[in-house]
């Protein structure tokens, strides 16, 4: 997830420090994406070193107010407006994990199937009950932002369970497949006429 | 631990018995060659204040769990118990009897009786259960603003959509003191944000104290339930448990 990005359209609403940055990226998204303080200040130097954010000299308090340069401003409505990026596709152990797990012998595909399952369903059992009603959620921004992060886990959450019990009836079709076809192949003995074809034109 | 909380929920020592127990439930359909196993052995209990998501593809055997705990169909073995009392041996109408007032039903089939308004829908089996028709009525009227119906009380089925009839039924299931609701995919005919209102309405019932079976094949309606168990092929093959049940400690084992 580009934090980066994210940090950047945070600044364009207002000039704050890295401190405040951090507090207002957990509100607006709900705290779903902890980050820590120490991500936040490197991040803004790089924005700053490439010409994207400006730093004012140091308060009083020492705090170091950050602000979007019109070439920040650009970039961030350009990450909003741009479709994400699919070329370098995040990898995601799960599916690596069960691609592996079919081809080994190491351990029972099914078995890791269902205890994955398992967790995932408590999983989105759990996110479920932090979910706002709609009353709540509409309330201010800020909540309907905690409101649209909880869905997106709730989503992917949910296609991580589709997608297992898709695994598995892929997998059960492959067995029974293996099952019948030596039984196949003995039920359609090769017919006589073919046999005396082939021995004719030997 | 474990054996504590095991000792706590076994019938002897527990002081009411649980909205609805399945022990070594089987149910087989049709004779010899044609017999079709839909459940092989189910052992289930859902206790007060609790809310169980059944989950599994088609054919797995969720919906006649559902109608053997109802006892609207009977078990080929093992026993079923709505608030302890075995439905086993009963005639259908004894049944019938015993489910009543107890549980409540959201199907699939929405069975709303055409020539009767939405109110008088919903307020029907409290009437049947022997409530009088005044405060049936209130009730019937008070669970309809629940599901967001205030505007159509009076109104037949057929002057409502299909939405909305679907709200009829689920009012109908929810209304009165249920101990016991049974719900088949209540969702289906309702866009998602209506869908959330019901299971909301749902999940409010078991924290004021009913118990609930939801079958569904979608995990973001059984994520409402405390907990999920997965059918496969008439078997429990998995179940999450509940949030801060002891296997939580254990992790998957």
């Amino acid at each position: 997830m580009s934090v980066r990005m994210a940090l950047l359209a945070i600044l364009c609403d207002s000039p704050q420090h890295g401190y405040e940055l951090r507090g207002e990226f957990e509100a607006r998204t709900g705290s779903v994406w902890p980050l820590n303080v120490g991500q936040v200040y490197s991040t803004l130097q790089r924005l700053e070193r490439d010409g994207l954010v400006t730093a004012a000299a140091p308060t009083s308090d020492g705090h170091v107010i950050h602000d979007v340069t019109n070439a920040g401003r650009a970039a961030a409505t350009a990450w909003f407006t741009d479709p994400i990026d699919r070329t370098s596709p995040p990898r995601d152990e799960l599916a690596m994990k069960l691609s592996l797990a079919a081809a080994t012998d190491l351990v029972d595909v099914r078995d890791v199937i269902a205890r994955q399952r398992v967790s995932s369903m408590r999983a989105l059992r759990d996110v479920t009950r932090l979910k706002p009603s709609d009353d709540e959620s509409f309330a201010d921004a800020e909540a309907m932002g905690w409101s649209l992060a909880l869905e997106s886990m709730v989503f992917q959450t949910e296609a991580e369970i589709r997608w297992l019990d898709h695994v598995e009836s892929r997998l059960l079709t492959q067995a029974s497949r293996r099952r019948e076809s030596p039984a196949r192949r003995a039920a359609k003995p090769v017919p006589e006429r073919v046999v005396n074809l082939v021995e004719e034109n030997r | 631990m474990s054996t504590q909380a095991i000792t706590e929920r076994s019938p002897s020592v527990i002081a009411t018995p649980p909205p609805l127990e399945l022990l070594d439930v089987s149910k087989v359909y049709g004779e010899a060659q044609l017999a079709v196993q839909a459940l092989r052995g189910v052992t289930l209990t859902v206790h007060e204040g609790e809310f169980v998501a059944v989950m599994g593809p088609s054919g797995s055997g969720k919906s006649t769990l559902l109608q053997l705990a109802g006892g609207v169909e009977s078990p080929s073995a093992g026993c079923v118990s709505i608030c302890g009392r075995a439905l086993v041996g009963q005639s259908s109408a004894a049944r019938a009897q015993a489910r009543l007032g107890a549980v409540g039903y959201v199907f699939q089939a929405l069975n709303l009786v055409s020539s009767l308004t939405a109110k008088e829908n919903v307020a029907l089996p409290l009437e049947l259960a022997g409530e009088k028709t005044k405060r049936a009525y209130r009730l019937a009227t008070e669970a309809l603003i629940e599901v967001g119906l205030e505007s159509s009380v009076d109104k037949f089925p057929e002057e409502m959509s299909g939405g909305q009839q679907q709200r009829v039924a689920i009012a109908r299931g929810l209304i009165g003191d249920r101990k016991l609701i049974l719900a088949d995919e209540p969702t289906g005919a309702l866009d998602s944000v209506s869908g959330e209102a019901v299971l909301r309405l749902l999940r409010a019932k078991v924290d004021a104290g009913a118990a609930a079976i939801l079958v569904t094949h979608d995990a973001r309606h059984a994520a409402w339930a405390d907990r999920t168990v997965f059918l496969r092929d008439g078997l429990i093959i998995d179940d999450t448990g509940g949030p801060g049940d002891p296997r939580d400690l254990l992790g998957p084992l």
